[in-house]
């Protein structure tokens, strides 16, 4: 058995509001927001579901430069679903500590109003009375300071995007909207502005890329930053689960209170974390690289998938949770393996003895059941590069009860290739190419093979396309929950792809606008393309 | 990206001026957004607290056969277990019916009552507990009931009903030109308080209790707790700090959670902390109610409305709680704001083996009058009128046109003038017609436009409970701090009681100092509910401040040095912390005064109490006069929706809400946006769905959908009524909390609009409630004849 690394740490630390934090005898499955709450008495960051679909616990964490994250940021996290541990090394800031102090601590005093000053996006919610009963307020705030020190927001849509996983139940979210509006880059000076604009300190460097591990008690909790040392602690504890963004992996602990004896958390480990070219031109985005980035990245290489994320979850969603996480839960409601399928990608595969590629049509077998073997890893998607010949669209769907944060009712993802062909005499378009996949129409995330051998070289027409419908009804039988009727499933598949005829016959923009009324963008939708 | 300075800029009231009817900050928003605001969750625990944590029935109606608690108290860090019998009191958390055993005995009667509850060290001891209690049920008499359609046919009901008729109604539909007749129903709605239920009990020497509790009613826990533990309610202290929201859902709901808490600390004579986490708060407590209705309507071909007959159906869910009061706002709602000549309305509160259901802003109200306008809508679409219009010609009128089916006259009606000013300044008429030649261009994308029209009846329909209290009391050093009944849970209660403490002391806002509501404060206090809490409270705290300045008065004509003091104190004036006499230049600071007043050995704490005047209800009679006033508010509602998809969005809305003079405008207009995005999420995206075993299978956010920001309109516009002093209330205001929930039911007319365009002659025969997409594309496939009506409500229903 390989030796574990020497220099593993084993009494795991985090920085609070600047100020070093031991993590002691916690358990590794201790939530940052428990910890916070429980351990520290930062009372500010409130719990209102912990399950990641409120916002009130949002806290941000300071993220260094990467390949997915051009200059240093602070980022949105929901700190009910993050196990403390993971953070090892990490800078947090809680809404206590985005004022400046004159006396120390990591917080304010109990009972005592304090005389520290407040940040710019609190005067901005306050000025204009964006909290009511203010128990959403302090996840409002945090969020609103990732915005402050962004640099990559410009369309509106950001804003809303920003806000979209603070849920407010007063204000009807006009004020907290124009409040985040005015801080959106605002980047003022202080110690958190000075942090982004200068280097990691080489202490700050070390500990995050430390090896640790954290066992307490009956649990154990590893911690590898690179694919070796991941082999080696998974080698000394087979069963150990593997844990990336954790915002799925969260709730078993949040809501079913189930003890997870041991874990490898894999958010950290450098290799799941690039993005590159390969040598046969395929994008390759790690496993681990969080859907925020993957979103900004897709814009140009993968638009469809783009398109897909906007409203895919919140924020503080995106920023943690990542692409390899939302494969290998294999959901049939997953949102981006449609799209991953119908952009054709293939999956790098790995183990302690070597990698392999296979197709992602290979990846799911069954309901929440995924070709991984024991000891394996998906370390990157490959996304191939569009088709040299011919005309390429791609589009993605999402449909459900609510817009933003919600979970479909279905989803779609459809690739096709149009290429000129004389028939009679005649040019006609035909379709060379074509690959349709939908989530939440069966138990695994599924291509509708009947439709797309309705559409293979056919003309591209609205006959054909009606064919391809009638075909859908070959390919999927739904069901009914609480989400949507089978019926409804079985309308909106075929109507999606109709709309897809429409949207590609009407030459409609490949990207949403802002706050569409549909996820389809037919051209007689009000207010084409960003409001500025 | 426009860094754009915000759209009301709350003026900071100078030392010199009065801060009423001003803009202002709410008072807690620095603190809220620092983190330093503290709410029950966050209080420090004092040594030696438990956790308390209920173990709830999984069965909807069964009989408790054993708890068997054996293996649960053998476990380490378990304190106690307790059950039915272990109450030394009296086991009902009821509000007044006294059929709600706080812990169930004999029967279960919904999933999620509690059977048993558990004190422990940490949740984690409570929760390993909780497991190993083993509860044996043994199957009811009858089957449990899950709708109201079957409490129906079982004659299982809650209360008496309420009944209320006005003239030959049969003959009026008989003879009218155009009758209409169906069945509605509108869905539950859970409060989604961003706080869950809470509470901390802390035993304190010669039994007496300190209950910290997130409640909209100290007093009522403070009863329900001394009854529990059979002590006097001297005994008992509650404190309400501010809530993260009630909107209702801790209007009588918060005693349960107080009770369970003080009733461990009277066993264990340990401090109790119980708070719910989100899955247990939804499972537990009760929701808005829903509705069920069958009416029948006779209009003029001209579009009058001739008679009305409703037969309302309110889901009360296992026990009454509030429902028999929310049962009468309905009926009380059924008017709106049209006049209905002739009418009978009915309504019964189904009893079936769901959570209690209990208020929810609007208590009944916004059920009601969803049901007129649904047949209003549907008049205007058979009469082909267009509908604002047929509205506004039903508006109450002069005598006998003004009579509301209660009998109250309905006087100064604001209906029609925010009609005519809001139609106008939104274009209402030109965004119609364009709307109409839009939809015929565009077969894939649809939109509609409404106008919505509310009227709002104020005051508690339970008369007895329009009083308030008030304490204010000046410390020697000139520093005020101020209680009253009212509890704060986001709404600017306390603001506005800030506001008018600051006028009628003349002193400014940060001179006082709001202390949480506490029952050892004021006594004997009404719910903060009914859109009351300014209304009530603001009175009984001028009343206060009043008698204080009275006191004062001479104690500055004094140190004014006039000899005749009684004749010079009437002309001392108080205003912006200085101390003022037309005969003197000098001025003394308010501080000053309180100090002479002090020496001079005079009282400088005062109560102050309010009662609303002349109104009273004869509920048998089904007449009487139960509001004091009513508020009037408007909107126009612009939707856009997909036809292949059912999705929808709101576009723009344009709002004009009376809401009298207003006393903090920056704060009553957080009202009327907060309140009509709540009602859009009830009548669009909330719901709520049951397992065929009454189990309920939405208890989180994961699957029930509030509203979130980008379900705001694009473009939202909020203006309130100019020139609209109302008598007889504090400084000319009117209650806000309640009525611009209302203005939402608009959503419903603008969707009809756009779905009616799919069907040739504009009809929608089918709207089910909430118009998720699902329900708008069976609305859709019913228009275009793909599927009848009873098919898409069966599918609405899953």
């Amino acid at each position: 058995m390989p030796e574990i690394n020497m220099e593993t740490v084993t009494r795991p630390y985090l920085y609070i509001n600047d100020q070093k934090v031991l993590l002691g005898e916690v358990s590794p499955t201790t939530t940052l927001l428990r910890f916070l709450r429980d351990y520290l008495g930062l009372t500010g960051t409130k719990e209102g579901c912990a399950e990641g679909d409120c916002g009130a616990c949002t806290v941000i964490a300071y993220e260094p430069q990467s390949d997915s994250n051009e200059q240093a940021s602070y980022r949105a996290l929901n700190s009910c679903l993050l196990l403390t541990p993971t953070l090892h090394g990490r800078r947090i800031y809680t809404v206590e500590g985005l004022v400046t102090r004159q006396r120390g601590g990591l917080g304010c005093g109990l009972g005592q109003e304090s005389d520290a000053e407040a940040h710019p996006v609190q005067t901005a919610l306050v000025e204009r009375l964006g909290s009511q009963c203010g128990y959403c307020t302090p996840g409002v705030i945090m969020s609103m300071a990732e915005a402050c020190y962004r640099t990559d927001i410009s369309e509106p849509w950001q804003v809303d995007d920003q806000l979209c996983g603070n849920l407010c139940r007063c204000t009807g979210y006009r004020p907290i909207q124009e409040a985040t509006e005015a801080v959106v880059g605002l980047r003022p000076s202080g110690p958190l502005l000075d942090r982004l604009e200068r280097a990691e300190s080489p202490d700050d460097l070390q500990g995050r890329q430390a090896t640790m591990t954290h066992h307490q008690q009956q649990q154990r909790f590893y911690r590898p930053t690179d694919l070796s040392t991941l082999w080696s602690m998974w080698a000394e504890d087979p069963r150990a689960e593997l844990v990336a963004g954790g915002t799925d992996l969260g709730l078993r602990i949040t809501k079913a209170f189930e003890v997870i004896t041991s874990l490898i958390s894999i958010d950290q480990v450098r290799e799941l974390r690039e993005v590159k070219m390969t040598d046969d031109g395929y994008w390759s985005i790690g496993a681990a690289v969080p859907l925020s980035d993957v979103e900004r990245l897709a814009k140009d290489q993968a638009p469809a998938l783009e398109r897909m994320l906007r409203f895919f979850g919140a924020r503080q969603i995106k920023n943690r949770g990542t692409l390899g996480g939302n494969l290998c839960t294999a959901s049939p409601i997953g949102d981006t393996p449609p799209v991953l399928l119908a952009l054709g990608a293939r999956l790098r595969l790995a183990s302690a003895s070597g990698e392999r590629l296979i197709a992602i049509d290979d990846f799911f077998i069954g309901y929440r059941q995924t070709a991984l073997q024991p000891g394996e890893l998906l370390i990157a998607i490959e996304v191939p590069p569009p088709s040299e010949v011919g005309e390429t669209h791609q589009r993605a769907f999402k449909v459900s009860k609510r817009q933003e944060l919600d979970i479909s009712s279905i989803s779609a993802c459809m690739s096709l290739t149009l290429m000129e062909r004389e028939v009679n005499g005649q040019q006609e378009r035909y379709v060379r190419e074509v690959r349709l996949a939908y989530g939440g129409m069966a138990a695994t995330p599924l291509r509708a093979h009947q439709a797309e051998q309705a559409l293979l070289n056919q003309a591209w027409t609205v006959e054909t396309i009606e064919q391809a419908i009638k075909a859908l009804d070959q390919d999927f039988t739904p069901i009914t929950d609480h989400r949507a009727s089978a019926w409804y499933r079985q309308q909106v598949a075929q109507n999606l792809l109709r709309g897809f005829w429409l949207e590609v016959s009407q030459g409609a923009p490949e990207r949403l606008p802002y706050r569409p009324s549909s996820t389809l963008i037919l051209s007689d939708t009000q207010d084409q393309g960003a409001r500025s | 990206m426009n860094h754009q300075s915000p759209l009301t800029p709350p003026s900071t009231p100078s030392m010199e001026v009065s801060p009423l009817h001003r803009n202002a900050l709410h008072e807690s928003g620095i603190l809220h957004a620092k983190g330093e605001a503290r709410y029950v969750d966050d209080l420090p625990l004092p040594p030696h607290t438990l956790w308390a944590w209920p173990v709830l029935s999984t069965k909807a109606y069964a009989k408790l056969e054993s708890i068997d608690l054996g293996q649960a108290l053998e476990l380490e860090g378990v304190a106690a277990v307790l059950t039915a019998g272990d109450v030394p009191g009296i086991n009902d958390a009821s509000a007044f019916a006294h059929d709600e055993p706080l812990l169930a005995h004999d029967y279960v009667r919904y999933v999620g009552h509690p059977v048993a509850c558990v004190y422990a060290d940490s949740l984690k001891a409570c929760r390993a507990a909780a497991a190993l209690v083993k509860v044996e049920y043994s199957a009811a008499a009858d089957r449990p009931i899950l709708s109201i359609r079957e409490s129906i046919e079982r004659d299982a009901y809650h209360g008496t009903p309420h009944l209320m008729k006005r003239g030959d109604v049969k003959r009026a539909i008989a003879e009218s030109d155009l009758e209409l007749s169906g069945e509605f129903d509108s869905g539950a709605q859970d409060h989604f308080y961003l706080e869950t239920h809470a509470a901390l009990c802390v035993p304190l020497e010669r039994g007496r209790y300190q209950i910290y509790s997130s409640t909209q009613h100290p007093s009522e826990v403070q009863a329900k707790v001394a009854e529990v533990l059979d002590l006097r309610r001297s005994s008992i202290c509650v404190e309400a700090p501010r809530m993260g929201g009630g909107f209702g859902g801790k209007e009588t709901q918060g005693a349960h959670i107080a009770m369970l808490s003080a009733l461990g600390s009277y066993v264990t004579g340990r401090p109790v902390k119980l708070w719910l986490n989100r899955d247990q708060d939804m499972m537990m407590t009760g929701k808005r109610h829903p509705f069920y209705s069958r009416y029948r309507a006779g209009f003029s071909a001209e579009g009058d409305l001739l008679g009305l007959q409703v037969e309302v159906y309110a889901n009360g869910g296992w026990a009454e709680d509030l429902s028999s009061a929310i049962l009468d706002r309905c009926l009380f709602h059924l008017d709106n704001p049209y006049y209905i000549p002739t009418l009978r309305f009915e309504g019964k509160i189904a009893k079936t083996n769901l959570p209690s259901n209990t208020a929810f802003r609007g208590f009944g109200g916004p059920q009601g009058a969803l049901i007129i306008e649904e047949v209003m809508n549907r008049a205007a679409e058979r009469l082909k009128i267009e509908p604002a219009a047929l509205k506004r010609r039903n508006f109450y009128g002069e005598a006998p046109r003004n009579l509301t089916p209660y009998w109250q006259p309905v006087l100064a009606d604001r209906s029609a003038r925010i009609f005519d000013e809001l139609t106008a300044s939104a274009h209402y008429q030109k965004r119609r017609s364009e709307i109409d030649q839009w939809n015929q261009q565009h077969p894939w994308v649809k939109r509609g436009i409404a106008y919505q029209a509310v009227k709002f009846g104020i005051s508690f329909t339970a008369s007895h409970l329009n009083q308030a209290g008030a304490l204010v009391m000046i410390y020697a050093d000139g520093s005020v701090q101020l209680n009253h009944g009212g509890t704060e849970m986001g709404q600017g209660l306390h603001t506005k009681m800030l506001t008018i403490c600051a006028h009628e002391l003349g002193v400014s806002l940060d001179h006082i100092r709001m202390m949480n509501t506490a029952t050892d404060k004021v006594p004997n206090t009404s719910a903060t509910a009914a859109s009351s809490g300014a209304d009530l409270n603001g009175q009984a705290v001028a009343v206060a401040c009043r008698t204080l300045i009275a006191r004062l008065r001479p104690v500055a004509a004094k140190v004014f040095g006039f000899a005749d003091v009684e004749a010079e104190a009437a002309q001392v004036h108080f205003e912006g912390g200085r101390v003022s006499h037309p005969k003197r230049a000098k001025t003394l600071s308010f501080d000053e005064v309180a100090q002479a007043a002090y020496m001079s050995q005079i009282s400088l704490s005062a109560n102050g109490f309010y009662r609303t005047p002349d109104i009273t209800y004869y509920r048998d009679e089904g007449r009487g006069k139960p509001f004091h006033y009513f508020a009037y508010g408007g909107a126009v509602i612009e939707v856009e929706l997909n036809g292949l998809t059912g999705e929808h969005r709101l576009t723009q809305v344009d709002i004009l809400h009376d809401v009298g003079r207003s006393l903090v405008p920056s704060i009553d207009r957080g009202q009327v946006e907060g309140g009509f995005i709540q009602g859009l999420g009830w009548l669009t995206r909330e719901e709520l769905r049951f397992s065929d075993d009454g189990r309920l299978l939405t208890h989180s956010p994961d699957t029930y959908k509030i509203p979130s920001l980008g379900d705001a309109p694009k473009r939202f516009k909020v203006a309130l009524l100019s020139d609209a002093d109302q008598p007889e209330v504090i400084h000319g205001s009117k209650a806000v909390g309640e009525p611009p929930f209302l203005l939402a039911l608009g959503v419903l007319g603008a969707l009809r609009h756009a779905v009616g365009s799919y069907h040739e002659e504009g009809v929608v025969e089918s709207l089910p409630i909430p118009c998720t997409p699902e329900a708008i594309l069976s609305s859709i496939a019913v228009a275009q004849g793909e599927l009848s009506a009873a098919e898409a409500l069966l599918r609405a229903k899953g």
